[in-house]
């Protein structure tokens, strides 16, 4: 059976150009960018192109670029790092309801340890009120974390807006744009952000590498101590494949990007549809146009995320739901949940997030498919008879 | 969560794409109802019950694809059962039916048998009520 893989949020195939790149870091070119022989001036040259490219993408310049080893990594050195690079400034920490575990995680660390947090809500689409970041602020706030893009809805942040707010108020301000760089324009200096996180994994890199950028002036404590590599901001000899795979995969990113966005978001528009023309008691989570180019997510009321998956698996569909029924917690997404949707409906989420190698048919197949799962499903629903009681 | 499913049993996956006595049962002898919206899973079972035996049993249940395995084996397993012997099937009794379940997923087992204790003494309490 084909194979239809509609769960890019989670992670892209590497590109095969990118993986070309990669190939010669692991034998003729193995050196180590500290040696000061050439196998360590290739390696360097290698790590300082794609730091280039890295910074070129985002509207940065190199040095400002460090490396590390994925988009979890970045986050934790933006906050963690501001937190102890300025805890003398202040404690206060300003961040949302919907942010990736890797930014709300670490913020409940801080909690935990001397640093107060504040978590905006969002409003029915997921986006954040940039006046409720203005009146969160106070002399002792010192960083503001905001997702660029949701990872789960796809909502798009009005980032810019709250730079200008954050620049007005000398607060430093992160963004996480791990599923934003290599998707949509991203221009540090248009966003006002003082530091971004990137993953490689989720714009056809390998996994293991990452970066955050980090805007000239800002102070950051290392997570890392040991060697001086990237300027002593995160010690360790660099992982060179990776980061050379990381410059590629921005390279092509920036290339394809025009063309992709508008491919990706007619496919997108034509499955939301779609699915809203197809199945009744269904409804789009997010935003209706401030979302992603790649991300649909729907709840189907009456039945259960995971049993549509598995459905959807077993039809070689690969998606993904907001329910948890795996976890340990059993609870389903924050992130819909902070949308205000009940547990029932975020326990009832899909979501597709459409990705280089998707094609028109794919769309089709899952708009086949899904139907009949969701009757099969609703079929033996206790929910769907109480609905049709009241 | 797919890392999950390579551990559901070729039992799970039958009993989940082809659930037996989904539905209803009209005047059912004893309904249960557990689970909560919160966690994901809701399970209805109903039973009909002649001379202390159960003669049918069918389910609903809003859940994950083992909370659907699990309803539908102890519909099974409890089919043709005097109620002091439905009374004794474990949530351990309903995985072990089911050739196991993930450890993530033992939850639904303790699902289906609060499911079946449910409704057994709902039929009980019904049968008290008529004397």
């Amino acid at each position: 059976m084909r194979r239809i893989y509609l769960d890019h949020a989670a992670t892209t195939p590497t590109h095969p150009e990118v993986l070309k790149a990669m190939l010669p870091c692991f034998t003729e070119a193995f050196g180590n960018p500290s040696s000061v022989y050439s196998y360590g001036q290739e390696a360097r040259g290698a790590v300082e192109k794609a730091r280039t490219k890295v910074a070129k993408l985002i509207g940065a310049r190199g040095e400002e670029i460090v490396f590390t080893s994925g988009g979890t990594e970045a986050d934790n050195l933006a906050l963690k790092g501001v937190a102890y690079a300025n805890g003398h400034k202040g404690n206060h920490i300003v961040t949302t309801s919907i942010e990736h575990h890797a930014v709300s995680e670490v913020c409940k660390f801080l909690g935990r340890r001397g640093f107060t947090i504040t978590y905006l809500p969002v409003d029915e689409h997921g986006l954040v009120d940039p006046d409720d970041v203005r009146k969160a602020i106070t002399a002792k706030t010192i960083i503001i974390s905001i997702i660029h893009a949701n990872n789960e809805v796809g909502t798009i942040e009005p980032i810019s807006e709250i730079g200008k707010i954050a620049k007005e108020a000398e607060v430093y301000f992160h963004t996480d744009a791990v599923q934003a760089v290599g998707h949509i324009p991203v221009d540090v200096d248009k966003l006002k952000v003082d530091l971004l996180s990137i993953s490689a994994h989720k714009l056809y890199g390998p996994k293991g590498v990452g970066a955050l950028y980090v805007r000239k002036g800002t102070k950051l404590m290392p997570l890392m101590q040991g060697g001086e590599q990237e300027k002593r901001r995160r010690a360790g000899t660099e992982n060179v494949p990776a980061i050379v795979g990381l410059g590629k995969a921005v390279e092509l990113a920036g290339q394809e990007m025009a063309k992709e966005v508008e491919r990706l978001a007619g496919l997108r528009d034509k499955l939301i549809t779609g699915l809203l023309e197809k199945i009744d008691h269904i409804q789009l989570n997010g935003h209706p146009t401030r979302r992603l180019p790649n991300n649909v997510n729907v709840s189907v009321d009456f039945v259960e995320g995971e049993s549509m998956l598995l459905n959807l698996d077993l039809e070689g569909i690969c998606a993904s739901t907001g329910s948890a029924c795996s976890s340990a917690s059993l609870e389903p997404s924050h992130v819909l949940l902070a949308l205000g949707l009940s547990p029932e409906q975020a326990h009832g989420s899909l979501r597709f997030t459409l990705g280089r190698e998707n094609s028109e048919e794919d769309i089709e197949r899952v708009l086949d498919v899904l139907p009949g799962i969701i009757a099969k499903l609703r079929a033996m629903s206790p929910l769907l008879k109480k609905q049709n009681r009241s | 969560m797919p890392d999950v499913w390579s551990q559901y049993s070729k039992k799970v996956m039958d009993h989940f794409k082809n659930p037996r006595n989904v539905g209803e049962i009209e005047n059912p002898d004893g309904v249960g109802h557990v689970g909560n919206p919160v966690c994901g899973d809701i399970m209805e079972l109903y039973i009909k019950v002649n001379d202390g035996i159960i003669v049918d049993a069918k389910f609903k249940t809003f859940g994950c694809g083992a909370a659907i395995a699990t309803s539908s084996i102890v519909t099974e397993l409890v089919k043709g059962k005097a109620i002091k012997e439905a009374l004794k099937i474990s949530n351990k009794a309903v995985a072990e039916a089911l050739d196991g379940l993930p450890p993530l997923k033992m939850h639904c087992s303790v699902l289906a048998e609060e499911a079946l204790r449910s409704a057994i003494e709902d039929y009980l309490a019904r049968q008290k009520s008529k004397k």
